[in-house]
């Protein structure tokens, strides 16, 4: 394995009084899907922020591409080559497709190669292509919070559960689309509690409770070992 | 390969209402238009105030716009912004006065070349004291509200005074440059020249704001920071500079209200700023938060029923923009163009 | 005993003790140890705005809300004094329905605008407020028919009230006992006891309540409380108070008008003596109000006798002109705001 593209290090964050990230470690290896598991509310969220630079880590260290990011500001977080999908999925609403495509694209005008491309993997993009974001289903507007960040390439993807409380089918476009941009060689660090998306896409894996990184490992060594899951997560991701 | 969607988007077709609904603001004007038309008794008395509240919604307009960007963006109120109309009235005037040889030569390029050195002259000085505000005054109290409103409530009564160590305690008179003196008669209504002006460069500024606003990538920034200020972030821009480059415009613009409201007045006084931050507030709130298109709205029914009132009865001018906010805030308490955000 | 007057706020701090015993002090015996008129008239001012200022510290300081209306209010109260005494005649009775029927005015448009803007956004209510406001100051001297315009009111209080009546053949400590005295003390006592009672209610359940919402606003909903219901009766009663001390100024003075009771820059005042004074404690308002008064009367002449003295320099004695001692206080209540937001209350507190 080369290098990590991305490194946590004994990271804390607090938000208030609340002490959310506890000294994280994790990894991030380059090209491949790194899965973030864990219950809610044990700070996956919270480590994706931190890493964008949306809330400070106060203590340990984040490292990208070789360069230490734990305080440089987001945006210059986001130009180093980070795609963010956050949890709200951050649509402008009052703004149309069109219009935040062409945001999403922050170095130059959108590659219409490229656009084609999203549009092949999320048609409603095309046809609502001048409509306002606001108003498009959520499943659609899901699809456009991650073309958003796949418009240009990113050294390293972060998508905090695209698949939440949308319909199976559109479930089956968005892991179809993580399927092709992994193809791609792109390295992603996915939050998912959809165990069947996580199986299918991930490559590693690291768990989360109560603010630290408790598991990290193969994906396949957590998908088939039952009792590591039930230990992990209080549950076991087969009979989800 | 890829899983192809096999959900058909629709989009529900709209009804009547539903189409009209947003459109509502917009139609508002003409419909108070209309109102004046009958209710005052002369065509020729109708015309002219109609164009005197044209003329004065766009002065309002541009003194507000500023303000209302501002607090979109980064959820800042600044009470201070009547500070700048004051400068800017103060600094334009000073220096249109000392162009007596322009101002005063019957000459139209000339009188326009006067007032427009005048306008820059305030909106750069405005534009740096703006740049200064937020460095100083604004800066040390993002996020707090209350702080807000008391530092730049505290940092209007500086200026003020300022103003009168400067230029002096009287308030100061001045005449109109020559060519725009006067009025001419249209359809039987007297229309004063410097109104027409004043409704013209209005017009033209709001629609120059509009067209930045939709069609420029630092437009689409401005609004969509407007909603989502973290997640413009996000994507790699830095709204800081975005910004304060919006308080610096915005402070030039209430720079060149400034101006054009003192060349209305034909007086200028230090409190003229902070008398005008009553209109230019309510303004803001009926208009929307945060939205240009609503505080132009608002502003151009604030300049229409002020003067249509105070044609038929005086002393319920001011009150009558009171019950506009009221009756604005009853039917949409958020304004009437409100900007959805993201929290 | 005292303690329990003052409803268990201690000044928690020995050198704010002593000031606010010496003010106490001070103004119980105004008439004796500073007799004049101007230094009665002086004191009664005092009283009167440290009453006022600590009514708008409920609304600012304990509920965090930003109003520019209270001078509205204060001026409600002060206009009500004077119809009432000019249309029922001179009597008690006058003074009494006028100033319950202000302050009932007062609770009423507080609690309209209150209503109003606070259910949307705390903010809406600084600018609404100062939008009516400034209506309602243009209205009143426009409407002089009723008002009076912009001479305001002058009428007559009752005799008991006036120099005119004695109670006394001797000077008492070389004071007249006469109707004018008794007017200050009407001010005074009325000024103390509406003081305690605001101490009273920032002390009680309700007051905390106010300064849990002015923390965290989210979390007092959460926790069930209605934050609305809490912030307008903290309006209504904040307005109330105001308004029963724009009676006792009217009172005092014999007078309203605009610029005595509703102008924006008695608006400007009551902020700057908040803020100095420490926003969020009753006795900020007194320390402030006391301060800001005194000041106002005496301090200009010092900065006059400044300007004199550097009259030959170039900007100073334009920046020390007695007329600009608003921007001296601007810049003292800008970094207030910054770096002691509790003003002088919070700044001996802590050191104590």
């Amino acid at each position: 394995m080369s290098d990590p593209i991305l490194s946590l290090q004994g990271v804390c964050t607090n938000i208030a009084q609340y002490h959310i990230l506890q000294g994280v470690d994790l990894q991030v290896p380059k090209g491949g899907v790194t899965m973030l598991l864990g219950r809610n509310g044990v700070g996956k969220t919270t480590t994706l922020r931190t890493i964008m630079g949306l809330w400070r880590a106060h203590q340990g260290s984040i490292s990208f591409d070789g360069q230490d990011i734990s305080a440089t500001p987001t945006p210059a977080i986001a130009r180093s080559g980070i795609g963010f999908v956050p949890e709200d999925m951050g649509i402008f609403s009052d703004l149309t497709v069109e219009e935040n495509m062409a945001l999403a694209a922050a170095s130059g005008p959108i590659n219409p190669a490229r656009l084609d491309w999203l549009f092949s993997v999320f048609p409603p993009l095309k046809t609502f292509w001048r409509s306002e974001a606001g108003n498009l289903s959520g499943g659609q507007k899901q699809m456009l919070s991650i073309a958003r960040a796949m418009i240009e390439d990113r050294l390293l993807y972060l998508i905090d559960e695209p698949t939440k409380g949308l319909a199976p089918a559109i479930i089956a476009t968005m892991a179809g689309a993580l399927r092709d941009l992994k193809a791609q060689g792109a390295s992603i660090l996915l939050v998912e509690q959809n165990f069947a998306v996580a199986k299918m896409l991930g490559d590693t894996c690291a768990v989360m409770d109560d603010g630290r990184v408790v598991w990290s490992g193969e994906m396949k060594e957590l998908s088939e070992d039952a009792a590591l899951q039930e230990r992990l997560m209080g549950l076991s991701m087969e009979a989800t | 390969m890829t899983t192809a969607p096999d959900h058909s988007p629709t989009m529900a077709q709209a009804s009547l209402w539903g189409r009209l609904e947003p459109w509502i603001p917009v139609l508002l004007i003409p419909a108070l238009i209309v109102f004046g038309f009958l209710a005052i008794p002369a065509t020729s008395s109708w015309l002219t105030l109609t164009v005197s509240g044209l003329a004065m919604g766009m002065m309002i307009f541009i003194m507000a716009s500023g303000l209302t960007l501002v607090f979109g963006l980064m959820d800042v109120i600044n009470f201070g912004h009547g500070a700048f109309v004051s400068v800017g009235a103060f600094v334009g005037i000073s220096i249109l006065l000392g162009l007596g040889s322009l101002t005063g030569a019957p000459s139209l390029m000339l009188n326009l070349l006067a007032v427009l050195l005048a306008v820059i002259g305030a909106m750069l000085a405005t534009g740096v004291m703006g740049w200064a505000f937020e460095r100083i005054i604004v800066k040390p109290v993002y996020g707090a509200h209350l702080k807000q409103i008391l530092v730049t409530m505290g940092g209007l009564i500086i200026v003020e005074q300022l103003i009168l160590v400067v230029w002096g305690p009287d308030e100061i008179f001045l005449t109109r440059p020559e060519t725009l003196k006067g009025a001419i008669t249209f359809a039987g209504a007297a229309i004063e020249k410097y109104r027409l002006l004043a409704v013209g460069v209005g017009l033209v500024l709001f629609l120059a704001m509009r067209w930045v606003l939709r069609s420029t990538k630092i437009g689409l920034i401005v609004r969509a920071g407007v909603q989502n200020g973290e997640m413009v972030e996000a994507l790699g821009y830095r709204l800081r500079l975005v910004f304060i480059g919006v308080f610096v415009a915005g402070s030039a613009l209430a720079g060149l209200g400034g101006v054009m409201w003192g060349l209305y007045q034909e007086v200028i006084t230090a409190h003229m700023g902070a008398n005008m931050m009553v209109l230019v507030f309510i303004v803001v709130i009926i208009g929307g938060l945060g939205s240009v298109e609503g505080c132009f709205i608002g502003a151009l029914l604030v300049g229409l029923l002020q003067n249509y009132i105070a044609f038929l009865e005086p002393k319920l001018a001011l009150i009558s923009n009171i019950g506009l906010m009221v009756a604005i805030l009853m039917w949409r308490p958020q304004g009437m163009m409100p900007v959805v955000k993201a929290k | 005993m005292l303690v329990k007057l003052i409803s268990g706020d201690r000044p928690r701090s020995l050198i704010l003790g002593l000031v606010l015993l010496a003010i106490l002090v001070a103004l119980a015996f105004a008439p004796f140890l500073f007799p004049g008129t101007r230094s009665v008239d002086t004191a009664a001012r005092v009283c009167i705005f440290i009453l006022l200022v600590a009514s708008y510290d409920l609304m600012l300081g304990y509920g965090g809300i930003v109003s520019f209306a209270h001078t509205m209010f204060f001026g409600m109260g002060a206009y009500g004094v004077a119809l009432a005494s000019i249309h029922m005649g001179r009597g008690f009775d006058a003074l009494l329905v006028g100033s319950v029927v202000g302050a009932l005015a007062a609770a009423a448009l507080a609690l309209v605008i209150g209503l109003f803007s606070l259910r949307v956004r705390a903010i809406f209510f600084a600018m609404i407020t100062l939008a009516v406001a400034s209506a309602v100051a243009v209205l009143v001297s426009q409407l002089s028919g009723i008002t009076g315009g912009e001479d305001g009111l002058s009428y007559k209080i009752p005799r008991a009230l006036t120099s005119a009546a004695k109670y006394a053949d001797e000077k008492v400590l070389g004071v007249r006992i006469n109707g004018k005295l008794m007017n200050y003390y009407l001010v005074f006592f009325g000024s103390l006891i509406l003081f305690l009672l605001l101490l009273r209610l920032v002390n009680s359940p309700f007051g905390r309540v106010l300064q849990a919402i002015r923390e965290n606003d989210f979390r007092a909903e959460a926790i069930g409380y209605r934050v609305i219901y809490y912030r307008v009766t903290a309006t209504c009663l904040s307005a109330v108070v105001a308004a029963l001390a724009g009676s006792l100024f009217a009172i005092w003075l014999r007078y309203v008008g605009p610029d005595t009771t509703l102008s924006f820059e008695i608006m400007i005042d009551i902020l700057l003596m908040v803020v100095i004074g420490g926003m969020g404690t009753m006795y900020g308002a007194v320390i402030g109000a006391t301060l800001f008064v005194v000041a106002q009367n005496y301090l200009q002449n010092l900065l006059g006798a400044a300007e004199e003295a550097l009259v030959d320099l170039p900007v100073l004695p334009l920046l020390l002109n007695p007329d600009r001692w608003l921007l001296w206080l601007g810049v003292l209540f800008v970094l207030s705001v910054y770096f002691f937001p509790t003003g002088i209350v919070g700044r001996l507190r802590r050191r104590g």
